[in-house]
């Protein structure tokens, strides 16, 4: 598919580990303001490739640029573009000892160098329009899943990032909790965040997405429109695939 | 009884020598515990590899012998300090073998999401060990630590065996003196026990403080 105005891209990214191909030389490119979701069997990798764009997770061959600059080794110049491609994990992965005004606000301050004053009133602004400026003062213990995972959304929000990853951000969350997450996501999309979302919520895909991305044992089998995904998969492993999760 | 209230400046100068001898090693162990410990977990491999190698010949050494090797050994480089000191480096290089591996086990009960999520958020190494690793791992660690200091706090009694003035050499010039042995040994013990209880207490209260449950 041409992506007009790319912002991240992998051509011919691979990585093992031990025996196991996990990424076989992946080709992927998100456009700005795409929305791509990356769906597929457990254990074919879509968590890796999540972790790879921004390096959490190392590769061994291949080229991984982000908005025109390859992405550094190690160091300063990673820790840099890090900051530019936020990340949302499954587990939320609040800084426990910390409240959540101070989880938003502490990147903003090591990172981005702001006051602490300024840090802070964005991350009031952040948190009121993930529909939690009451519980500021909390610990993360002290929230639901699914707020955990708004402030988690506002965490990465706080860095001005060019793009956002979620690797499954729903999945650990109890199914009332789910759509109060999908929401924050929605319009995210809706305002041309640039976002890549390991999930395997189909209406959010037909919702939200531009592209659907089916992974398949470390492998990228199919890249299209949603609607032409759900309604008409080429492949078998996609049918297969497709009709398990449909019928639970 | 009359050994205490005879010789109360001996003493008194024994148990300032043993806990200047604990105070200043247990700082130099705690910063070099931490920074070992920050080693071992760095993404650089030859620091990793410094890490290991000074605590596995530190923490495999036995004191004497590693007395004997800082008292003899570094004056033949060129190196002639007091003896505190060297006992200093001596008691402080090996606890801080000892506090490495502690806050090694408490960096690995910190969930490994929260250093991603700092390091997701453009944190270096050090922002995200320091500022988010380390303070959630110094709760856990706060007993274990107490613990070996309280140790050191003992072992400090081998520096009396190369003339440093500490509390357990002061038995020497009792028993010549013709004291009665046991009471001699029973006050010196009471004299460690001052020491390491309030060690005890001190990370009590810390850990009333600070290693509350999330
Ligand atoms: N650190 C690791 N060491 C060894 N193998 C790993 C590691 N992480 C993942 N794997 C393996 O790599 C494969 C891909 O893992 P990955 O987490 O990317 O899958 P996934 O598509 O996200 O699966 P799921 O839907 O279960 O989250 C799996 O077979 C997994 O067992
Ligand atoms: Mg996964």
């Amino acid at each position: 598919m041409a992506v007009v105005d790319p912002l991240i891209e992998l051509r011919g990214v691979n990585k093992h580990y031990g025996t196991l191909h996990v990424l076989q030389s992946i080709d992927l490119t998100v456009g700005r303001g795409e929305v791509v979701v990356v769906i597929g069997p457990s254990g074919s990798g879509k968590s890796t490739l999540c972790r790879a764009m921004n390096r959490l997770e190392s590769v061994e061959s291949g080229e991984i640029v982000i908005d025109g600059r390859p992405l550094p080794e190690e160091g300063k110049a990673l820790a840099r573009l890090r900051a530019e491609v936020g990340m949302v994990f499954q587990s939320f992965n609040l800084f426990a000892h910390k409240t959540v005004l101070a989880n938003v606000s502490l990147a903003q301050i090591k990172v981005r160098r702001r006051k602490k004053e300024e840090a802070d009133r964005r991350s009031r602004e952040l948190l009121d329009r993930v529909g939690l400026a009451a519980h500021a003062d909390k610990f993360p213990a002290q929230l639901s899943g699914g707020q955990q995972q708004r402030v988690a959304i506002a965490r990465a929000l706080a860095m001005d990032p060019k793009a956002l990853l979620f690797d499954e951000p729903t999945s650990a969350l109890d199914p009332e909790m789910i759509n109060e997450v999908l929401d924050v996501m929605r319009q995210l999309a809706h305002e041309g965040m640039t976002m890549v979302v390991v999930t395997h919520e189909m209406g959010f895909a037909r919702s939200a997405a531009n592209r659907v991305v089916f992974m398949a044992d470390g492998r990228i089998v199919e890249d299209r429109a949603p609607e032409d995904f759900f309604t008409t998969p080429r492949s078998e492993r996609a049918k297969d695939f497709l009709s398990k999760i449909l019928t639970h | 009884m009359d050994v205490l209230t005879d010789n109360f400046s001996l003493y008194a100068e024994g148990f300032l020598g043993t806990v200047e001898l604990t105070v200043y090693a247990s700082a130099l162990a705690l910063v070099l515990g931490f920074l070992m410990a920050s080693f071992r977990v760095a993404p650089v491999g030859s620091l990793r590899v410094f890490g290991t190698v000074w605590v596995t010949v530190l923490r495999n050494t036995p004191l004497t012998l590693l007395f004997f090797a800082v008292m003899l050994g570094l004056p033949r480089f060129g190196l002639v300090l007091p003896f505190e000191l060297f006992a200093v480096l001596a008691l402080g290089c090996y606890t801080s073998a000892f506090i490495c591996e502690v806050l090694r086990s408490g960096i690995n009960t910190v969930p490994r999401g929260q250093g991603e999520a700092a390091r997701s958020l453009g944190m270096s190494f050090t922002q995200s060990l320091g500022t988010v690793v380390l303070p959630q791992a110094f709760r856990t660690v706060i007993p274990p630590i107490g613990s070996t200091l309280i140790a050191l706090a003992k072992n400090s009694a081998i520096a009396g065996a190369f003339s440093v003035t500490e509390l357990l050499g002061t038995y020497k010039t009792l028993s010549e003196l013709g004291y009665n042995i046991v009471w001699t040994f029973v006050w010196i013990a009471v004299g460690y026990l001052i020491i390491t209880l309030t060690i005890s207490v001190l990370f009590n209260v810390l850990e009333k403080r600070w290693g509350v449950a999330r």
